[in-house]
């Protein structure tokens, strides 16, 4: 029964990542809907083995050195728009902060990169999943292809983005 | 030349050492910053204490207004223990306006405290204890003349919802040193907000 319940969940898990994964490649306005999802949902994402090279932010709309950096990883998305690279923004807001702070930044600063919205309070379950080198604090973003990744507890520029998401292209 | 490379290179090693904080097990320094009420406290002035639960925490963040009433209720539970709760704000208030000494006295007036509330001023505490956000648990026991650091990490395992915690890691933690036991586990991990420097 319960492996039943894992497959069921699994299928649904993989359903919801396709689509996320469709939903950045579609031209329609992107982020009018963001997906909130458990760490078990998520994990896929850091662990794709394709040629894209993904750059996964973690952030929270009340953190200030993220929404800093955000612009950067936002113009990262638009140069990067035509090669292999996926930008996710994963927001750490509280769950009760969706429909009151997430979605009206999203739409007011016009963020265009994917976002996601991880509802997983248990977070020392799944810190070490992301980066055994992560603390836990936000901003923090970890740029993977394949098995190449590296993780940055810390803000990054356009010009750092840009080095290390160049050096794994 | 070779020798004057190594030793930068040791240096080099130690400062990282350093740079990475207290692990469990290490002895923790003591300090003396100003409280809330405009007094300075350390440590060596709690005669009857067992140890502490040093918690760096601040106004602003929200996982840290998230836990302030768990924090006082293991301050209430746990001081006549012997285990008294030590908050520290380690944020500079350049970057951070809302964790200024001002700000953090109508925070603890207004959320009513039970425990000193410290400013870090100039920052040079937690960078000792290797605290990098906010709230994060340094819970030390007195081992004779010392501090020895027995636990690292957060409170709970649900920041979002105190009422759907299933892991209380500080209090178990606090539990099993008041039974002469080692927490299990000693080290956890938690989101929050960076220390602003």
């Amino acid at each position: 029964m319960k492996i039943k319940n894992f497959g069921k969940r699994t299928i649904f898990t993989n359903i919801g990542i396709i689509a996320i994964l469709f939903m950045g490649s579609c031209n329609s306005p992107v982020n009018e809907k963001i997906p909130v999802l458990t760490f078990g949902q998520l994990e896929p994402l850091l662990r794709m083995n394709n040629d894209t090279v993904y750059v996964i932010n973690f952030w929270a709309t009340w953190c200030k050195p993220c929404i800093k950096e955000m612009p950067d990883f936002e113009k990262l998305n638009a140069n990067y728009k035509n090669k292999p690279v996926k930008v996710i923004l994963v927001s750490l807001d509280f769950p009760d902060k969706h429909e009151s702070d997430l979605i009206p930044f999203i739409q007011k600063e016009n963020i265009r990169s994917e976002v996601i919205h991880l509802n997983d309070p248990d977070a020392n379950e799944w810190i070490d999943k992301v980066s055994p080198f992560w603390s836990g604090s936000i901003p923090a973003t970890l740029v993977y292809k394949g098995n190449s990744s590296e993780f940055h507890e810390k803000s990054l520029t356009y010009e750092e983005l840009k080095t290390i998401v160049e050096s794994k292209i | 030349m070779k020798k004057l490379l190594n030793i930068l290179i040791l240096l080099f090693i130690v400062s990282l050492a350093f740079a990475g904080g207290y692990e469990v097990g290490d002895k923790a320094t003591d300090f003396k910053l100003r409280n809330v009420d405009g007094n300075y406290v350390s440590l060596a002035d709690f005669d009857n204490a067992n140890g502490f639960i040093v918690i760096f925490t601040c106004n602003h963040c929200p996982y840290a207004i998230a836990y302030e009433d768990r924090i006082i209720a293991i301050d209430k539970k746990y001081r006549d223990e012997g285990y008294p709760v030590i908050a520290i704000n380690p944020n500079d208030p350049q970057i951070q306006p809302e964790d200024s000494y001002k700000k953090m006295q109508e925070r603890a007036k207004d959320k009513g405290f039970t425990f000193p509330y410290l400013f870090d001023d100039g920052q040079k505490i937690y960078p000792q204890y290797g605290a990098t956000r906010t709230p994060h648990v340094f819970l030390l026991k007195k081992e004779s003349e010392d501090l020895v650091v027995k636990y690292i990490g957060t409170i709970d395992n649900n920041y979002a919802d105190a009422s759907k915690v299933t892991e209380n890691y500080l209090e178990d933690a606090i539990d099993a040193l008041i039974a002469g036991k080692d927490p299990n586990p000693n080290f956890t991990k938690a989101i929050g907000c960076t220390i602003k420097k």
